[in-house]
């Protein structure tokens, strides 16, 4: 008999039907991907079998766990299996974890709540636990409170309270969305390592993630299954063309089919850029250190790292919107103002950037038509109206969006939508360089492909030189000619897009390669070499910042900081570059 | 996630336009009525009637709320007194609004030294004790329509600036301005256009929230006799004549109270209502 079991599941809000008719079931100790884009119902189905949908949902169907009817259950028999018998790990571990307990307290209270265990035993118990889960210095960490810790030590903690029950069922939804990538390698190793015999639905929209970690998929669209089985088969043979699709979009690291190096001018040269902050009670937060870059014309280059690499801090000081603490930034051969307020009209005209949250880089208060013809009432004023919606009807066009969108505002877009508007505002004023701060890291895989097919055309048409930041290695093999790693707010590795991918020269570069889930269920999962996290960047490793992470750090890594040394083309920061091979 | 909030959101504004026009329904007929009844009235605020002193309220003579110890039609002057207080209501939130809208704004956006500068005025000004000051105009340049409405606006606009200025930190971070700033939109511009209009939300709820803080500063100020000068009154004059004659005329004190405290309940209700129709627009 299976553990859980939904038939016929339906949850609706006034007359909005989210989830239609959903069956499945999950056997004891297996592992289930719950499979979807955004708004497919994945956390709808999860919040319906812990009783935690909101009042005013409507449910129809059943859920049966263990024999037990779940959906209309009185809230104390739901009481007495969430967390004992069914366990959920959010998304969010800083939003999951109350603020004010200790963790060592917070997770000991489940076990209290339960009548399992209580006093020094229960103690004992969490510490035991929280050393299971990987946490350094279990003794220490349990006394901590949930800010103290980092992102992925907190998603640890989480897990831990997850699962100090020993509960038949833990559902995770999305464990590791908000985690950095070579972080979220080494949780999903975790929840497969530790979960023993507990059942495990892995709800998540990353294939990548399904094929390595799960026995079983279904695939959610607008709440409808629309296709199960075994992970394999689901991967090897699709029959929904949903899912053949979103498979495509998947983000891998494809071979071939990228773009070869251009040879352009050199349009854009940035020399010695560094960037600080003034943290309260930290002093200086160097957030940018010695960067050199050059971007040729009609040239992509990704500039990657995880979070706190600097990426954002040095495109933006490169475009003059944060001060650069020093280092110059040139254009067309000429040195630019560091302020982007003291450069001359005409660069500023040339230099443009689309945000990550294309709804948050949108005024709210503004219709299309106004927001994207903004830039055109500073550059050209002569313009007259009709002229300037003109222009933005035509540049709308370009992108994908026809005439209806010209009096909507930013919340009837959808993401997609919202991202080709703030592109459109972007380019309406045809610039030399455009910047891309993540900008389709929010957005869906069909919906990023589309995108992406966009900018690769428009850099066809017109030699557009893009500086495309990014952590998604799958769509920077896709787009980009030239590849910067970055780590703690310095060049890592700088090279071509082929020779980076097949044969990258720092280490951490070949972590952040490896760390890729590959949406491949066939594949082996590879040997993981990196440990740890992102160190703060208040206090940075001695010598090369990556070295308590790497598995090929000696004492010299330790003392002496690797200068970035190597060609034009390609740069290595690493003492052992040349030995190791990788 | 995003199902949930629209649909919670749909009945939560049902629920709040309800409120909405409940309470601003009520003002509304309120202010109309104090505007236009008095008009209609065969009595006049200063008349006395010697024959009706302190008569009780009733239907059937001329006096619907009766009248006051020296005889004067008690309906007549609280229509007057709701005008009086409306009135210095929305001239002392508006003050407020437009000055702490500005300033505020100017201070965050601006940012560094001016904000310092700019936010350390607000803090002295805090620092002093306003109603005392009032009360020492008030004294020093006799009792004055226009000091009222010129000290409840200064007591206001402070709270309003150091609201603004706060969101206004946290708008400037935002992308769409990043991104005017990047295309060189010209400093007001983008006061004007990007901070200003996505501030009206939270404007809005603070002004509705900050006229029942005038009316009962107004009202304070006339309880204690500083406030409107006799024979013109305002809610608050009414209900301190109200207190000294509640043993034998209790409807002096109760029906001007009793309007007072609906107008201000029912500006609270309408900031509430407010506030969280602009909630749920702001969280999509």
């Amino acid at each position: 008999m299976s553990l859980l079991n939904i038939e016929s599941l339906s949850v609706s809000y006034a007359d909005e039907k989210v989830i239609d008719r959903l069956s499945f079931s999950v056997n004891t100790g297996e592992s289930v991907g719950l499979v979807g884009e955004s708004g497919s119902g994945k956390t709808q189905t999860a919040l319906a079998i812990l009783g935690l949908l909101p009042g005013n949902a409507k449910t129809a169907g059943s859920i049966s766990f263990d024999g037990k009817e779940l959906l209309g259950a009185p809230e104390q028999e739901l009481n007495r299996i969430r967390a004992r018998r069914i366990s959920i790990v959010f998304q969010d571990p800083m939003l999951a974890l109350n603020p004010y307990l200790r963790i060592g307290e917070q997770i000991g209270r489940i076990l209290i709540a339960h009548g399992l265990s209580g006093g020094a035993e229960a103690k004992e118990r969490v510490i035991e636990m929280l050393n299971a889960v990987g946490l350094p210095d279990p003794e220490r960490q349990s006394r901590a409170y949930p800010h103290q810790l980092s992102g992925g030590m907190r998603q640890r903690a989480m897990i831990a309270s997850a699962l100090i029950t020993k509960p038949d069922l833990l559902i995770a939804d999305e464990p590791t969305t908000a985690l950095d990538v070579t972080v979220q390698a080494q949780i999903l190793e975790l929840l497969n390592a530790i979960r023993k015999d507990t059942a495990l639905l892995l709800i998540t929209h990353d294939l990548g993630v399904v094929a390595g970690h799960c026995e079983r998929m279904l695939v959610l669209k607008r709440g409808r299954l629309i296709e199960s089985g075994t992970t394999r088969e689901v991967f090897g043979a699709p029959q929904h063309a949903h899912t053949k699709a979103m498979l495509e979009a998947a983000p891998r690291i494809r071979r071939g089919d990228i773009p070869s190096p251009v040879d352009g001018e050199v349009l854009l040269k940035a020399d010695g850029v560094s960037v600080s902050y003034r943290e309260a009670g930290h002093g200086q937060l160097h957030a940018v250190r010695d960067v050199d870059l050059t971007l040729k014309r009609g040239e992509t280059l990704a500039i990657v790292g995880e979070s706190g690499s600097g990426k954002s801090s040095l495109v933006r000081a490169i475009l003059g919107l944060i001060p650069m603490r020093a280092g110059t930034v040139s254009f067309y051969g000429e040195t630019l103002a560091k302020e982007a307020g003291a450069r001359a009209a005409k660069t500023r005209r040339d230099l443009q950037m689309v945000f990550q949250d294309p709804v948050g880089s949108l005024n709210p208060q503004m219709s299309v038509v106004d927001i994207v013809r903004e830039p055109l009432l500073v550059h050209e004023p002569l313009l007259t109206n009709a002229e300037g919606v003109q222009r933005v009807s035509e540049m709308l066009q370009q992108i994908g969006l026809n005439d209806v969108f010209l009096g909507r505002y930013p919340h009837e877009l959808s993401g997609g939508q919202a991202q080709r508007v703030a592109i459109a505002r972007a380019l309406i004023l045809k610039p030399k360089v455009l910047v891309c701060d993540e900008a389709v890291a929010a957005l869906d895989g069909s919906v990023r492909e589309q995108i992406l097919d966009r900018l690769r055309a428009l850099q066809a048409s017109s030699g557009l030189s893009i500086l495309f930041i990014s952590h998604d290695l799958g769509v920077v093999r896709a787009i980009s000619h030239r590849v910067l790693v970055m780590y703690l707010g310095r060049l890592a590795e700088l090279a071509d897009n082929e020779s980076l991918f097949t044969r990258p020269q720092h280490p951490y570069t070949k972590a952040l390669l490896d760390a890729v889930p590959v949406p491949d269920p066939n594949l082996p999962r590879k040997e993981y070499i990196l440990s740890g996290e992102v160190p703060s960047i208040l206090m940075p490793p001695s010598g090369c910042a990556f070295h308590p992470r790497c598995a090929y750090a000696v004492s010299r890594c330790v003392r002496e900081r690797p200068a970035a040394l190597g060609t034009n083309s390609s740069v290595v920061a690493c003492h052992r570059a040349d030995e190791l091979s990788l | 996630m995003i199902t949930i909030s629209t649909a919670s959101n749909a009945i939560g504004r049902a629920r709040v336009s309800r409120l909405i026009s409940i309470s601003g329904g009520i003002l509304v007929a309120i202010a109309v009525i104090a505007i236009v009844v008095p008009w209609l009235s065969p009595n006049n605020y200063l008349d006395t009637d010697f024959d009706n002193i302190l008569a009780a309220p009733g239907l059937a003579g001329v006096h619907l709320f009766g009248t006051d110890d020296l005889g004067r039609d008690l309906f007549v002057r609280t229509m007057m007194g709701i005008q009086v207080t409306l009135l210095v209501a929305l001239v002392a939130s508006f003050v407020s609004l437009v000055i702490g809208v500005l300033y505020g704004a100017i201070a965050g956006y601006v940012g560094g030294r001016v904000d310092a500068v700019m936010m350390r005025i607000v803090d002295t000004l805090y620092a002093l004790p306003f109603i005392f000051i009032v009360i020492l105009l008030m004294v020093v340049f006799e009792r004055n329509f226009l000091l009222i409405f010129v000290a409840i606006g200064a007591i206001n606009w402070l709270d309003m600036a150091r609201i603004v200025r706060g969101q206004t930190l946290s708008l400037k971070e935002k992308e769409y301005v990043e991104a005017a700033r990047l295309t060189g939109v010209s400093t007001p511009r983008i006061i004007l256009r990007h901070i200003v209009p996505n501030l009206i939300g939270i404007v809005i709820v603070y002004v509705t929230l900050t006229i029942p803080q005038a009316i009962l500063v107004e009202s304070f100020l006339s309880f204690l006799g500083l406030g409107i000068q006799e024979p013109q009154t305002s809610l608050g004059a009414l209900v301190d004549a109200g207190v000294n004659q509640k043993e034998n005329a209790a409807w002096m004190l109760l029906i001007p109270g009793g309007l007072l405290a609906l107008i201000l309940m029912c500006f609270n209700f309408l900031g509430d209502g407010l506030r969280d129709l602009f909630d749920a627009r702001q969280s999509p």
